[in-house]
């Protein structure tokens, strides 16, 4: 890689120990992907905020780097482990809470907007086209590179982190053109967001850093949302090309067989115990919706619904928090189905969802069971 | 060596293996023992070693692994490997442990238990006879 005067000078330590420590992460994740140089960024969404996910160590690396660390450019962070607000209705130990506590303070110390969203795309205003960013979480990395005309890699926790604090990131393949050797042709008839979320799944799958899709006509920011969860879970590949590609790509069809595999994959219930909607958290079209199909119905069974709290706090104000409330919803802010440590396997044997991110962890971190239902679904055969 | 991930210069005795490494779940952070059965390294100490090995796999949350083995004293001296992972780049930028890459034949030619030095400085790898 090639670095500028100020960069070697940085790396040497010239600069201090964090900024040696910052520039360290960025040169290794840089000579991994193969980037040629560092670039400038001006916003930074990190990862490796849930204690249920980075754990001891985690929490006493942040601690101890909060103490010199700051921010130098905006930067934004994924959900946590719970909402402060009902915590304690849910089975958390002291120890767990605590940990998660020191985790946002050493974050806000060094400067973090305490956002606890995994949709930053939603609730901040997307900078102009062609704007290099740093996102850690993959939804959100799938979902600028897709929709918002923004530029990033997949990040990991560290490499944004370290961007946060210096400014700049790897220029690796993500961030360049790209001409994609796959064509995903999209044959599913009257697709749902779990249909997207399937497909999402599969491109991921089959990508490598980025894909062709082309037949997916008009989607709501439900069904975006949910194909970009979809394939940040289940591979590398952070970005949709809309189109066919060139002649020479190759042609792939999802059709209702590709689908019913991974359906397959993913669906390991009849029913579940409990619902949860939001992995991605919900954002506010998405919960005016929900307020509208559930008026004058309620839930026969408990239903998580996670979102940002500034959501939460618009929500409040228009009504609709009392009447998912009324309806019999469990009202998350801060956190996320994702990697929840509000769901355990020694209560809960199955979990109704129309997440395909959120079953995927369901299932493998949690050990739940999972039945895939799309909201409409859910919304006829769980209420009454 | 192919490419220079984190700088350093070291002198230890190797540690080899033809397995990857998943951080998490395979190494003990506090004693920098081998804590997997399944694994060919099982019981052995990577603590001030040079380790040896063809990649990470596994969770990016192996990375704090590596830091939490560093922290505890207990970390290898350098690593080399012969593919660049993101988890084990971050991991050895994080603790400030040498990471090199190295061809697949360089990789065939690095005995376990052979003392070696590394010096990404002047870009040398060499055995002592």
């Amino acid at each position: 890689m090639e670095l500028t005067r100020e960069e070697e000078s940085a790396l040497k330590g010239e600069q201090g120990e964090i900024m040696q420590m910052a520039y360290r992460i960025l040169v290794a994740t840089g000579e991994a992907t193969d980037a040629e140089k560092l670039i400038p960024i001006e916003w930074a969404h990190l990862s490796g905020v849930n204690y249920n996910t980075i754990g001891d160590a985690g929490e006493e690396l942040l601690s101890t780097i909060s103490k010199d660390a700051r921010v130098t450019v905006k930067t934004t962070l994924n959900p946590m482990g719970f909402d402060i607000d009902n915590v304690s209705n849910y089975k958390l130990d002291e120890n767990f809470i605590s940990k998660q506590l020191s985790i946002r303070n050493s974050y806000e110390t060094m400067g973090v907007i305490p956002s606890f969203s995994c949709i930053p795309y939603e609730i901040f205003d997307i900078p102009k086209n062609g704007t290099q960013v740093a996102f850690a979480e993959s939804n959100a990395a799938i979902h600028a590179n897709s929709y918002d005309n923004l530029k990033t890699n997949k990040e990991s926790a560290f490499s944004a982190l370290a961007s946060a604090i210096v400014g700049k990131s790897p220029y690796s393949s993500l961030r360049k053109e790209d001409t994609p050797n796959i064509t995903i042709q999209m044959k599913v008839k009257n697709p749902n967001e779990l249909t997207y979320g399937m497909l999402g799944f599969y491109a991921g799958k089959i990508g490598d850093t980025s894909v062709n899709i082309s037949g997916l006509g008009e989607m709501d920011q439900r069904q975006c949302k949910a194909m970009c969860g979809g394939m940040g879970t289940s591979g590398t590949c952070a970005k949709f090309i809309f189109g066919e590609g060139d002649s020479n790509t190759e042609k792939i069809d999802f059709d209702e067989k590709e689908m019913q595999n991974v359906h397959d994959e993913l669906n390991t219930a009849e029913k579940g115990d409990l619902i949860t909607l939001g992995s991605p958290q919900l954002g506010l079209d998405e919960i005016s919706d929900l307020a509208a199909k559930l008026k004058g119905r309620s839930f026969q069974k408990r239903c998580m619904v996670f979102l940002p709290r500034t959501v939460k706090e618009q929500a409040q104000k228009i009504g609709y928090i009392t009447e998912l409330e009324r309806a019999g919803c469990e009202i998350l802010a801060d956190c996320c189905t994702c990697l929840t440590p509000l769901i355990s396997k020694d209560d809960v044997d199955a979990v109704t969802t129309n997440s395909i991110k959120g079953a995927f962890y369901l299932k493998n971190s949690n050990g739940v069971d999972v039945n895939l239902k799309s909201l409409t679904q859910i919304v006829e055969d769980e209420t009454r | 060596m192919n490419k220079i991930l984190v700088s350093g210069k070291v002198e230890g005795i190797v540690l080899k293996s033809n397995d990857p490494i998943n951080f998490l779940g395979t190494v003990d952070k506090k004693t920098g023992i081998i804590s997997d059965k399944k694994h060919p390294l099982f019981e052995k100490a990577i603590k001030d070693t040079i380790l040896v090995f063809p990649s990470g796999v596994g969770s990016s949350v192996g990375a704090y692994t590596i830091y939490s083995i560093k922290s505890n004293n207990v970390a290898p001296l350098a690593m080399i490997c012969k593919k660049a992972d993101l988890t084990v780049a971050t991991g050895c930028a994080l603790a400030n442990i040498p990471l090199i890459t190295i061809s697949d034949e360089e990789f065939l030619s690095i005995k376990n238990g052979i003392k070696m030095s590394l010096d990404t400085d002047s870009s040398t790898l060499s055995v002592y006879q």
